[in-house]
């Protein structure tokens, strides 16, 4: 005997707990079972690209704060580089190394809010999540000295940093780096190789590097598929061509080789920042540029980093007037999603929720 | 019960009529037995959130009163004021019903469990069937509350729940069948008189697989699929506010804590312990601590299993255990009884010898069986780095 089912359509967001955001997904369901998956977002859209058209070259740094909010000195960094492209100068090389120790802490703080919500989308009652946010409110700390500002810092200006950090910033910047390590070895050991974590990630939701590199994926996710695509190593800005590290990969593209490739490049930003506090000397922090920025008429420029969640870019033209002519964001979080689809249909809802956590996207920036 | 009852009739009968006593009696004993639930569900509140902002390093409520003992009072006061919104198109007199069938359960559940040397509210000779025949009613009341609300998530987590709640009502069943083979008798008050060695020594197994099961129907972590809060909003209790959403959550809460005092009356000999005859309550209130500490351990630490993962547990790991148990039970309790049928104190730890060699080897054995059953064995993180794909093949682009 079979009973006739009939599939079910649910709206899981824009107000759901665990869509990181305003995201919404018009999910088909076959039982428990996904069907069909249409990604809506649009719901914090603010015209970002079009506010920057109207703002000067200084103004528009604090318009891409307010990109991926968690990682808002990455942003702040693959902005005036393009901006320093435009104009054709080079910062300061003490600029340089602050700019990379403040982007490689924020990349630690984004990638522990990445793991906390993941875990939290595994269904922890918010023990690792409340152990992420302790490791990161210290980091936090360190921006409101380097700037007075906590989230939308706004640290970083075209030609350099906003100032010299205080000197009482180097012996908190090595206090946090001396416990850190036993603070997220604590979180390591809790959940890296538990077993309920592996059973409900490993092999779930896997993602193929073909239908990654196709997708245009960037960021840990690519690199969970198996490729070693880094633009840190690959196009070397700021002071990342004087630092070593290592590129985390991971073979299998499943939801436990996103988290896995995240715990281990916290490992790897901790090394890039003491490198840094070792080779960065004393000097000047900006170049001395003109308030109002006038590149030439035509030029163009794509300023790229490697941001937490992958390959974020800039592309300013300039019509040689005070504001850029035009500013294409290109977002990591909004081209990762492109494969969405392939990651959720034939899983359950259950392991639904998990993939969007490991996929570590920020409606900020989805929605620009 | 029959004493209490006694007394209060005897003493109402002086001067009102005969069946007006037995009324007043009647309600008196509900009136202790609801406010012993309801009270025992707010400490248990209050511990939990406390405990768990210990777990997180937080500090948890600490406002009103000593140690924010209040707390639950006033989230409970705050609910009552809150508008009672029912959906449209819900189904309506079932919605109603839902948080007094919760709530119900659990009350009764507390009536047969023995709080100190001869004071239960009501000492059934067939208490541990009750209590199994009680708590399944819990069921119903989670599938009345998806079905009648009208929502998808609603009714995700009533299928779910349901599902869960039936499969682990087998293991748990049987692992209690071996209590009951050793006590000789249902009644919860022999039970507690039967264990000069607790049960928890004597059938370790049992134990394990009960407080898994029970772990299970009150849906807490690993297995609260049903109201999986990251997946389901709220779950089955989703469009539940104001003074609904209370009764819900006091029966969730005073659930776990009626369960603790089950499980402490059938495995950790229930008010047994020094100077039992006057600290009886004492050691009783210590014990069922202790177990909603474990509840409340266990809910901050792991993540939650999915749904086909929970069912794999409960056919293929909590129901063989519970049946080499019962066998191990029934073999052990055939031979070592006396002609009369009695067990001894040195028989029950003969018992507890085998049986804790047992349970070690057996845990350990399906442990292993399951662990390659569940987890699809893909890659293993390795310990050093995975050879990277070089990336060669994708020249850098020329940049403007």
């Amino acid at each position: 005997m079979s009973l006739r089912t009939e599939p079910m359509t649910v709206n899981v967001g824009p107000q759901h707990p665990s869509t990181h955001g305003v995201f919404r997904l018009r999910i088909t369901f076959d039982g428990e079972e996904i069907v069909e998956v249409e990604p809506v977002f649009g719901y914090l859209h603010r015209g970002t690209e079009k506010l920057a058209e109207e703002r000067n070259y200084v103004q528009i740094v604090t318009l891409t704060d307010r990109l991926d909010y968690v990682s808002s000195m990455i942003n702040n960094q693959a902005y005036c580089l393009g901006v320093e492209k435009l104009l054709g100068v080079e910062p300061p090389p003490r600029a340089k190394y602050m700019r990379t120790i403040a982007a490689e802490l924020q990349r630690v703080a984004s990638h522990l809010m990445g793991i906390g919500f993941f875990l939290q989308d595994l269904g922890t009652l918010g023990t690792p999540l409340m152990y992420c946010f302790r490791m990161r409110e210290k980091i936090l700390d360190l921006f409101e000295m380097l700037c007075g500002a906590r989230i939308t810092v706004s640290y970083m200006r075209p030609g350099g940093v906003l100032d010299d950090a205080p000197a009482e910033f180097w012996p908190a910047l090595d206090a946090f780096l001396e416990g850190f390590p036993s603070e997220f070895g604590e979180i390591e050991q809790l959940v890296l190789e538990n077993e309920i974590v592996m059973v409900r990630t490993r092999g779930v939701s896997t993602l193929p590097l073909d239908v990654a590199i196709n997708g245009s994926v960037s960021g840990p996710v690519l690199r969970a598929s198996g490729l070693a695509w880094d633009w840190r190593k690959m196009d070397p800005y700021d002071a990342y061509a004087d630092v070593e590290f290592d590129v985390p990969v991971a073979a299998g593209g499943d939801n436990y080789d996103r988290f896995w490739v995240r715990m281990q490049e916290v490992h790897q930003s901790i090394r890039i920042v003491r490198q840094c506090i070792q080779q960065i000397e004393p000097g000047p922090v900006r170049l001395a540029l003109p308030l109002v920025l006038r590149p030439k008429p035509g030029a163009e420029a794509y300023g790229r980093v490697e941001a937490s969640k992958g390959e974020l870019a800039f592309y300013l033209v300039s019509d040689g007037g005070v504001s850029p002519y035009r500013m294409k964001i290109r977002s990591p979080s909004l081209i990762n999603l492109t494969v969405t689809e392939h990651l959720l249909v034939g899983w359950k809802l259950a392991d639904m929720i998990v993939t969007l956590g490991s996929m570590d996207i920020n409606m900020g920036e989805v929605d620009r | 019960m029959s004493g209490l009852y006694q007394f209060i009739y005897e003493t109402a009968v002086i001067i009102l009529p005969s069946w007006t006593s037995h009324l007043v009696a009647g309600l008196s004993i509900m009136i202790i037995l609801v406010n012993a639930v309801l009270m025992g569900a707010a400490v248990f509140v209050w511990m939990e959130r406390r405990l768990i902002g210990r777990f997180h390093n937080r500090i948890g409520p600490n406002r009103w009163g000593p140690f924010g003992m209040f707390q639950p009072f006033a989230d409970m006061l705050k609910l009552v004021f809150k508008e009672d919104i029912i959906p449209a198109n819900a189904d309506k007199p079932v919605f109603i019903l839902v948080p007094i069938a919760m709530l119900m359960p659990v009350i009764l559940m507390m009536a047969v469990v023995p709080f100190a040397q001869n004071t239960a509210l009501a000492n059934l000779n067939v208490g541990v069937l009750y209590v199994l025949a009680v708590t399944s009613v819990t069921t119903l009341a989670i599938f009345m509350a998806g079905w009648s609300s009208n929502n998808r998530f609603a009714m995700f987590g009533a299928a779910r729940g349901v599902a869960v709640l039936i499969s682990y009502e087998v293991p748990v069943v049987i692992s209690l069948l071996g209590v009951v083979l050793v006590t000789g008798s249902m009644s919860l008050a022999d039970v507690v008189s039967a264990q000069t060695v607790p049960f928890l020594l004597v059938q370790p197994l049992a134990f394990f697989v009960f407080l898994a099961g029970t772990s299970a129907e009150l849906n807490r972590t690993p297995f609260d699929v049903a109201e999986a809060e990251s997946e389901l909003v709220a779950g089955y209790h989703t469009e539940f506010s104001g003074v609904k959403f209370a009764l819900i959550q006091a029966a969730e809460f005073g659930g776990v804590a009626a369960s603790a005092a089950v499980i402490v009356t059938l495995f950790l000999s229930g008010w047994a312990g020094p100077a039992s005859a006057y600290l009886g309550w004492l050691w009783f209130l210590l014990k069922v601590g202790v177990i909603a500490f474990v509840f409340i351990w266990i809910r901050a630490t792991y993540p939650r299993l999915r749904v086909d993962q929970i069912m794999a547990l409960a056919w293929k790991f909590l129901l063989p255990l519970s049946l080499i148990n019962l066998l191990a039970i029934v073999l052990e309790v055939f031979f070592l009884r006396d002609a009369s049928g009695v067990l001894t104190t040195a028989d029950l730890w003969i018992m507890a010898g085998i049986n804790i060699v047992l349970a070690v080897s057996a845990i350990a054995l399906f442990g292993s069986l399951i662990s390659e059953k569940v987890s699809p064995n893909i890659w293993q993180p390795g310990a050093g780095l995975p050879e990277p794909t070089p990336a060669v093949a994708f020249p850098a682009r020329e940049v403007r």
